[in-house]
């Protein structure tokens, strides 16, 4: 909300510069956002009395207006603008003055000119020419109570404060409610605007008729009837405050509800009374389907959630978000109804929303305003009516069927401490809440407080606190370090899966990525086949940003994928990327199952080249490269994987493999499918790695802690063993029989030969062998003995033979 | 020089001296064992000049031939023991087999791994908040209506909804969609006090949603980390020294943390954290408050007898401000060329 410091100065004294004052509303939680500085380079223009107006002899368009600015003879200048009229207070620049070039945007100097055969020694301005605004249909008019002669700076010149106001405080939507904010801060006091003018009830005589048939949408219904009513523009002061707050003036009776709203808070409504069937007020709910044609053009079909102001036949209101065509304030309205109501604010806000008709009153409104203010304002209205539209105020009639009691709410002193951690002083309690207009009686533990008729949101001793702490300053608060008992802890084994998975990737070399969790479903059947989708739909977005991300995430796969392909395109390295992130799994009529996974892909050509001989550095990363990674996550996490083949619909057949623990499945690894990785635009073999973390969580959980066993003071014997068998047989088969052997500490493959020498169809595995025992140095005949049973067991599982070294 | 130190009988304690300077000079020299071992023959070798020396003794006269005998033996045995040092600090150092290297080569090439700044962050805030007795657990990101907004006393309609814009779950349930990405971590307070009774103490990271479009500093996926804490005589003072703390652990003793009056329907009094920044500027960095005691009645504890405080802390925001970086689209677009430099 913008408010003018012009106008909030006339209800109460601006102490503070502009930048102060800002800054103490923004710590009590009235938020300025922002300051505007409505200036300009304004030398040698005043503010000018149109004495005359004639037309210019050799132009249709333009005129010659006669300016009086004070002092001296007036100036005859040439106008072309549509809006000026004899007696207007206009700007009026002097030659000399620094204007804002209308068609180029930059400043000019301005001369003394001959427009048309007519010389001219000066200009009255544009909002444009004087670089307020970009407005440039006609001359800016100022208000009337502005001096002649008066430099335009003075007249003009203002500060607009942008707040950013939270919903809890409709009050402050208004230049009162700020000004009482003001007044509280600085110790002043707010000068009410006049009512003055109270209209007595409405004779019997006149007809007019308010009936609320909805006492829980609307509270309370003040109608006041003002006859004789002049519609016409308004006076030049308020547009200018209209026009301030981003509004366009409309007419008199019109711009007056808008204004009465700007500084109380409270929308109004003006109907055209001759317009009202029978005299009536009826508040409603709508019919189902009851067809309303507003003032904006727009029409709408009502449901019966939706309240509106009938007259004795249709709705002739949406209430508190606009009124209709029909009933509409024109130029030969004679009679006005003023509406000034409350009503329920979730009401408001659910039709509102339905409408997508999101008014300043139904802001207000949705925000909770209270009874009272309604009839404040409609006293403020109605003066205004009487005084600017030369109506007369016939009468009242007000319809507010349970009246409201102001509760009083006790804090004690205790509560304060104990919320604030600190006793206050009772002044320092009673002062800040006197000046907010709070009725505050002191009791033996406290204090009995009454909140002011505009404050809706104070209904409980700690809104009370936050009252006085917010006025005395949270920076002047007190702070402690925590105290008490520390909780009992809450493990989170998951948790800890996550941190050591995550430590492990980066460790092993990878850089993580975060994806975003929503995804499309193409994305998704672009790494499982579609039938597996519609099987299983993702939860999908009810109202997606964009079509690309509008279904949760059920795989990290396209997310990284993605990732990957977006870096390829960016530079030509080898590229090792991870992710450990939740997918969505729907589960019927419940929320998804949320499981945590880590996925890791890695390809591309590793560093081709270096100064170091035999660095061992393959040239492109393949599967093995992966699979060391996975071996050192297996090893971060103290657990042994084991690999066996298995297919997966995103990668290569005969190119992956399932990964266990303790015969358990917790992910897979293998080369993303050249198909899969192709919709991604990733041309070259990529592989991936993919862990179940809430499955790794149980196998670490059902192993419990690592247990030791003393390493052996005894030497190992060292031996090579070279073993023939079939291709089909896989090398860890071959290897974990080696290493069921009580003696053999440790297995490991150091050669794979086929060719010369080996059969066809076989393949020659050579492996260095540890033996040792815990208690003893082994002799020869130990090490031949186990040898020979391990020979045999080969023999017999695998059809295995040894080759001769 | 040789002849004349064998060869004359006119040696004196002048010409040992010489030897010893010039024998230890050059065993100093010698980079590799093989250059020590060729010194040790010159010197000390059967055909050695120190062993020469001591050789040439006999054909002095018999009263110098003592003194001089004396003094070369000494000679031996210091270049002996020189010798010895030497060969083994050539051996300890690799400098035994090769030649020096160029210490200034690259490396041998390996990859290197990086987390992701978001991940940084959040575990800097957990230490932090963990040092200070708090447990750290996480929540679902897909929430029920009832948890995002309503328990927290958002209720449907409510002017507050505005606060978060949200992206809702197409499941409809008696013609309502109560199912949503959660527009905060605040579900998880609720969630906790299910689940644990007072004391309570504890962060909650975890990403969350919003219907947003994105720019330099609107991001519609963002992580946050709420903080819960409720024990009989928890105080506002407790809410301004736990996160004061927090600001000078992430972003130095001499950040000033600013509280300001602020509105969130769970929390009263509410309140907003900026912290005066590089530039001066203050920058707003969380929300916070009294955890509001309607939440604390609902939950079955007496509000009268505990209190709490509770806060929210951006994550993007706090990462920003640390690494100072000035475009919040960078955390997701997962560039190598921004995750590598964290």
């Amino acid at each position: 909300m913008k408010l003018s410091l012009r106008w909030l100065a006339e209800y109460v004294d601006l102490r503070l510069s502009p930048e102060e004052l800002a800054h103490r509303l923004t710590m009590t939680g009235v938020e300025v956002e922002a300051i505007e500085e409505i200036t300009g380079d304004w030398d040698h223009i005043v503010a000018g009395r149109v004495q005359a107006l004639i037309p210019h002899p050799n132009a249709d368009r333009l005129h010659l207006a006669t300016v009086d600015v004070g002092a001296g003879e007036p100036f005859t200048v040439v106008c072309g603008a549509p809006n000026i009229a004899v007696g207007q207070i206009v700007a009026f620049a002097h030659e000399g003055a620094r204007l804002v070039d209308a068609r180029s945007g930059s400043l000019r100097v301005l001369k003394r000119s001959n427009i048309r055969g007519v010389e001219s020694a000066g200009m009255v301005c544009s909002d444009r020419e004087l670089g307020i605004s970009d407005e440039h249909e006609g001359i800016k008019v100022l208000s009337a109570a502005v001096g002649v002669g008066t430099p335009l700076a003075a007249a003009i010149g203002d500060t607009i404060f942008d707040f950013s106001l939270t919903p809890n405080r409709p009050d402050l939507f208004s230049a009162l409610g700020i000004a009482r904010e003001v007044a509280a801060l600085t110790a002043g006091s707010v000068r009410e605007p006049e009512r003055g003018h109270t209209a007595g009830e409405l004779p019997p005589e006149e007809g007019v008729s308010v009936t609320i048939e909805a006492p829980d949408l609307c509270m309370r219904y003040v109608a006041t009837l003002v006859r004789g009513v002049t519609v016409a523009p308004s006076p030049p002061w308020l547009q200018a405050r209209i026009e301030a707050s981003g509004s366009r003036p409309i007419n008199n009776v019109v711009d007056i509800t808008n204004y009465v709203m700007l500084e109380f808070g409270q929308p109004l409504h003006a109907f055209d009374f001759d317009k009202l069937r029978g005299g009536r007020i009826v508040v409603r709910r709508a019919r189902a389907n009851e067809g309303i044609n507003l003032i904006d053009g727009s029409e709408h079909a009502l449901c019966t959630d939706d309240l509106v102001i009938a007259d004795a036949g249709d709705a002739v209101a949406v209430a508190g978000v606009m009124g209709d065509a029909f009933s509409e304030v024109s130029d030969d309205t004679g009679s006005v109804l003023l509406e000034s109501a409350t009503f329920n604010g979730p009401s408001i806000r659910r039709t509102a929303a339905a409408l997508k008709l999101r008014t300043e009153a139904s802001t207000r409104f949705e925000k909770g305003l209270t009874p009272e203010l309604a009839l404040e304002a409609s006293r403020r209205a109605t003066r205004l009516l009487v005084e600017i539209c030369g109506g007369t105020a016939v009468g009242v009639i007000d319809a507010y069927p349970q009246p409201r009691n102001p509760a009083s709410i006790t804090l004690t002193h205790e509560r304060l401490a104990r919320v604030l951690g600190s006793e206050l002083l009772p002044e320092q309690v009673v002062t800040p809440l006197e000046a907010l207009g709070f009725t505050v009686d002191r009791l033996p533990d406290g204090y009995a407080v009454t909140a002011p008729y505009w404050r809706s949101d104070v209904r409980i001793a700690d809104d009370v606190v936050e009252e006085v702490a917010r006025i005395v300053g949270y920076d002047r608060l007190p702070s402690a370090p925590l105290q008490g008992a520390i909780p009992d802890p809450d493990p989170q084994p998951l948790r800890d899966t996550v941190t050591r998975v995550r430590d492990a990737f980066a460790a092993a070399g990878l850089v993580e990525t975060i994806n975003y969790s929503l995804v499309s479903v193409d994305a998704i059947a672009s790494v499982q086949p579609p039938a597996t989708i519609t099987d299983h739909l993702p939860l999908a977005v009810r109202n997606p940003m964009s079509e690309e991300r509008n279904v949760l995430r059920t795989t990290l796969r396209p997310g990284l994928l993605d990732s990957f392909a977006t870096n390829r395109r960016r530079q030509r390295r080898a590229i090792a990327l991870f992710e450990v992130g939740r997918v969505f799994h729907p589960r019927p009529d419940d929320l998804p199952h949320e499981r945590t996974f880590a996925l890791a892909l890695l390809g591309g050509m590793e560093a081709k080249a270096s100064v170091h001989k035999g660095n061992g550095f393959a040239a492109a990363l393949d599967f093995f490269d992966a699979k060391a990674i996975a071996q050192s996550v297996a090893a971060a996490l103290r657990l042994v994987f084991t690999y066996e083949t298995a297919e997966d619909p995103a990668l290569d057949t005969g190119r992956a493999a399932r990964v266990l623990v303790d015969g358990s499945a917790i992910g897979c690894i293998g080369q993303v499918a050249p198909g899969v990785a192709a919709r991604f635009g990733i041309e070259e073999p990529i592989y991936l790695i993919e862990l179940d973390i809430d499955a790794l969580t149980e196998v670490i959980a059902a192993r419990g802690p690592l247990e030791f066993t003393p390493p052996s003071r005894f030497p190992a014997v060292v031996e090579d063993l070279a073993v023939l068998v079939d291709e089909a047989v896989p090398a860890a088969d071959v290897e974990r029989l080696i290493a069921r052997s009580r003696l053999v500490e440790r297995v490991e493959l150091f050669d794979l030969y086929r060719g010369a020498s080996v059969p066809a169809g076989k393949k020659s595995l050579a492996f260095s062998i540890d033996y040792r025992a815990p208690d003893r140095t082994l002799t020869d005949n130990d090490v031949a003995k186990a040898r020979k049973g391990v020979v045999k067991q080969l023999e017999r599982e695998l059809g295995a033979a040894i080759r001769d070294a | 020089m040789e002849e004349h130190l064998y060869g004359d009988d006119t040696m004196s304690d002048t010409d040992l001296a010489a030897v010893e300077r010039r024998a230890l000079d050059e065993l100093a020299a010698a980079r590799d064992s093989a250059a020590a071992a060729a010194w040790r023959t010159r010197y000390l070798g059967k055909k050695g000049e120190v062993t020469q020396l001591l050789r040439g003794l006999g054909a002095l006269p018999a009263d110098r031939r003592k003194q001089a005998g004396q003094a070369a033996n000494r000679l031996r045995a210091l270049l002996q023991e020189a010798f010895d040092q030497r060969r083994a600090l050539l051996e300890a150092s690799s400098l035994a087999s090769s030649a020096a290297i160029d210490v200034t080569l690259p490396a041998r090439p390996r990859r290197q791994g990086h987390l992701h700044p978001i991940t940084l962050t959040l575990r800097e805030i957990e230490r932090a908040f963990r040092d200070m007795g708090f447990a750290v657990v996480e929540g679902p990101q897909v929430e029920w209506d009832e948890y995002n907004f309503e328990r927290l006393r958002i209720p449907a309609d409510h002017p507050a909804r505005d606060m978060w814009d949200t992206l809702w779950i197409d499941y409809e349930r008696d013609g309502h969609y109560p199912m949503l990405l959660r527009t905060h971590t605040s579900p998880m307070q609720i969630r906790y006090i299910e689940r644990r009774p007072p004391p309570i103490r504890v962060i909650v990271p975890g990403t969350c949603y919003r219907y947003e479009a994105t720019d330099a500093t609107h991001e519609w996926m963002l992580t946050q980390v709420e903080g819960l804490v409720i024990d009989e005589g928890i105080s506002f003072a407790h809410l301004k020294g736990t996160l004061e703390a927090f600001v000078h652990r992430l972003f130095g003793p001499d950040v000033e943390a600013r509280f300001r009056c602020d509105y969130f329907p769970f929390v009263e009094p509410g309140a907003e954290v900026a912290i005066r920044w590089r530039d001066r500027r203050w920058i707003e960095l969380l929300g916070a408050g009294m955890v509001h005691p309607e939440i604390l009645d609902a939950a079955g504890y007496d509000s009268e007898r505990y209190t709490g405080f509770a806060f929210g802390i951006g994550v993007e925001r706090t990462a920003m401000l640390r690494y100072g970086i000035d475009d919040i689209r960078y955390f997701y677009d997962n560039a190598l060329g921004f995750l590598e430099q964290f």
